[in-house]
């Protein structure tokens, strides 16, 4: 057990935003190239705050094209949560990651077990998308065990009794679902988003940070305005699909980093 | 010889249905036992909500039900008739009934579930209907409801089943529907769910999802079981008016499982009726799955040693699908209910011995059920035996002809 020793997420993005800074979490499919742990380094690097680790599963109904393709390619090489794990194993992350996969993973792996591997390859905490907050219980416990948190969605359809239950139970932070559609690039940042961001922000003191449809600098930018930060997943997986080296991919997790910090320090 | 009362005249009320405790009320939070539950996004968990609450309040409705029965008879054609099978009973030593779901318009169950999700949908203020489909029986079903009702419809559809039941595609187009190509995994069942589900996230405040079997997220298994639960309430006094009994087995075919549901529900508190679900052999989710949550709802399904969901191989695309709905991954773990497999040739071979003996071409999903019985056609020795018929076959002629034709390599791919 890791707990002891290290930090939660929630206390280490804490700790980030009170230094002034707005969060940027990039997403990396496990498997989605052979050097896929590099690239994970390479945009912790480049300035991302936690890195989220999608464990790519046979049927992410909540995904978006660029997920699904990326998913299918990492499958397609072989990964399995196991491997992904193991990959991770036994390399110095300079930040925490967040494991993000479908439930049926974790249930198959095992709670104790899966909570236990993940904890020893770094992991911090988990986004499971679809296993909502009352379901959820049994998942959480086994992974608190491990030091590991429980991150929630709101939607913007979350009703307010439910946003108060969701913000008391998720662990991490809230994870801000910006739009009602799957995940994937968009133009622009639904001002939904913002709407919910002040939602969650009036109910307590955990981070609320943007996912779904992040593209670049300047969306990250318009949905950290009320928001803690933002989750890049599709965007920076459609470069690594279309052949981006480590180094490209990492300066797009700079550029978005510096457009961050300029904007809001 | 066919039973010809008629069970609905105008104006009666709804049957109330003959079984409350097997198949009863999920806990809740949507479980049957260990199964089911709602296993979805935050994004859909309100519109769930809002349609059981919407559901419980349109069936306690007399209204509401009055409707309900009085277009499936006067729309759908109900009730459909049972249909004895002198040939095929000599044949096989039994005693073979078949309940004629094949006969309801658009030729199968499904417009059942669909008449009464449609009316829901309507009463929820709701214009659009989406759908998935596999065989296209459910997603003709739904743009015929969507017609009927002046509701748009977009069925989501593998773009090998629209390959393999093009007349489908073609029907739900003429009746203003947009068929769209489910293009992720394996072009089939279960990425068409997958495809509904993620478009109906960006739609739910005028789209109600009309899912198509007793799968999915709570409150969609129990509701959709409610709306077949007729097929088993007919079935139940039509037997009974002809043998003077109850059926010894009840068989049926289980891709998802709504039209076994429905006829199981009318017998499953009758102890000394048997429960039997004919499943593919390559989409044996009861017989060979192990428990996964998958399209909101743990379930036995098909996967691999890590939890990746497999692809079904069926001759049939309405049964090509790794799962079954909660309800009956819970009888099958209580053994109320059986689930045994049948291959793609017994099911060719029964598809051509009810058209040849009782000049019935049944559909390749429903011929699974026929093909259970004619394999345990000793056991059933002198048994009555009740069979669902779910659907005509107009729909599978051109493949299995292409079958025996010797056309195509392996039954099931084209
Ligand atoms: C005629 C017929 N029977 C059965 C099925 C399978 O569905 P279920 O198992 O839900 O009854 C289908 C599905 O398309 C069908 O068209």
């Amino acid at each position: 057990m890791s707990t002891a020793t290290t930090t939660s997420l929630e206390t280490h993005l804490g700790e980030r935003l009170a230094a002034g800074r707005k969060l940027l979490l990039p997403y990396v499919t496990a498997g989605i190239t052979d050097d896929w742990v590099d690239l994970v380094e390479a945009i912790i690097d480049a300035g991302a705050d936690a890195v989220e680790i999608g464990i790519p599963f046979s049927d992410p109904a909540m995904d978006g094209t660029t997920i699904q393709e990326a998913s299918v390619v990492a499958l397609e090489r072989g990964m399995t949560p196991a491997q992904a794990l193991t990959d991770l194993r036994g390399r110095e992350h300079g930040a925490p990651l967040i494991a993000m996969t479908y439930y049926n993973l974790v249930f198959r792996y095992g709670h104790e077990r899966f909570a236990s591997d993940a904890a020893a390859a770094g992991v911090r905490a988990t986004i499971l998308p679809d296993l909502p907050m009352e379901l959820a219980g049994d998942w959480a416990e086994a992974a608190s065990a491990e030091g590991i948190e429980n991150i929630l969605l709101a939607a913007p359809v979350t009703s307010d009794t439910r946003l108060e239950k969701v913000v008391a139970n998720t662990a991490g932070f809230v994870y801000v679902v910006s739009t009602m559609g799957t995940t994937g690039e968009r133009s622009e940042v639904d001002d939904a988003a913002t709407v919910l961001a002040t939602r969650v922000k009036a109910l307590g003191t955990k981070p609320a940070i943007v996912g779904f449809g992040i593209s670049g600098p300047e969306t990250a930018v318009a949905a950290s305005r009320v928001a803690d930060g933002v989750i890049v997943a599709s965007a920076l997986m459609r470069k690594v699909l279309d052949g981006a080296s480590v180094a490209e991919a990492a300066s797009f997790v700079a550029d978005m980093r510096a457009a961050l910090d300029a904007a809001y320090s | 010889m066919t039973q010809t009362e008629p069970l609905l005249e105008p104006g009666d009320s709804f049957p109330e249905s003959a079984s409350p405790t097997h198949m009863g009320l999920p806990d809740e939070a949507g479980f049957f036992g260990e199964f089911g539950g709602r296993f979805v996004g935050e994004p859909l968990i309100g519109a769930c909500q809002e349609l059981e609450a919407a559901f419980l309040d349109a069936w306690a409705d007399p209204a509401f039900r009055t409707e309900f029965i009085d277009v499936l008879r006067d729309y759908g054609g109900r009730p459909s008739p049972l249909t004895e099978c002198v040939n095929l009973s000599e044949e096989l030593g039994l005693r073979l009934l078949l309940k004629r779901e094949d006969l309801n318009h658009t030729g199968s169950h499904k417009i059942n579930n669909v008449i009464g999700q449609a009316l829901l949908a309507k009463r929820m203020g709701k214009t659009r209907l989406i759908a998935e489909t596999g065989a296209g029986q459910h997603g003709v079903a739904t743009a015929t409801a969507a017609a009927l009702l002046g509701m748009s419809c977009v069925v989501y559809m593998g773009e090998v089943d629209m390959d393999r039941q093009a007349l489908n595609v073609f029907r739900m187009r003429l009746m203003g529907a947009e068929v769209v190509p489910a293009m992720s995994g394996s072009r089939t069942l279960k990425d068409a769910v997958n495809e509904a589900m993620r478009a109906w996230v960006g739609e739910v405040t005028d789209t109600h999802y009309c899912l198509g079997s007793v799968m999915g997220p709570h409150p969609y298994p129990w509701m959709v079981r409610t709306f077949h639960e007729i097929i088993g309430t007919e079935a139940r006094q039509q037997v009974e008016a002809l043998t003077g009994g109850l059926p010894d087995v009840a068989v049926a075919c289980v891709g998802g499982g709504s039209n076994a549901a429905g006829l199981f529900a009318g017998f499953a508190d009758d102890p000394t009726v048997r429960l039997v679900g004919a499943e593919p052999a390559g989409g044996a989710a009861a017989g060979r799955g192990v428990p996964a949550i998958v399209h909101g709802m743990k379930s036995y399904f098909m996967q691999d040693e890590v939890g990746q969901i497999l692809e079904a191989e069926s001759i049939s695309a309405g049964l090509d699908y790794p799962g079954l709905g909660p309800e009956h991954s819970h009888m099958a773990r209580n053994k109320r209910a059986e689930y045994h497999p049948v291959t793609d040739e017994q099911v060719i071979e029964s598809f051509q011995l009810l058209s040849r003996r009782e000049g019935i071409i049944p559909a390749l999903e429903s011929a699974h059920a026929i093909a259970w019985v004619v394999q345990e056609k000793e056991q059933l020795a002198g048994k009555t035996v009740l069979v669902n018929l779910s659907g005509r076959g107009d729909k599978d002629v051109r493949q299995v002809q292409q079958i025996l034709d010797g056309q195509s390599g392996h039954v099931g791919a084209e």
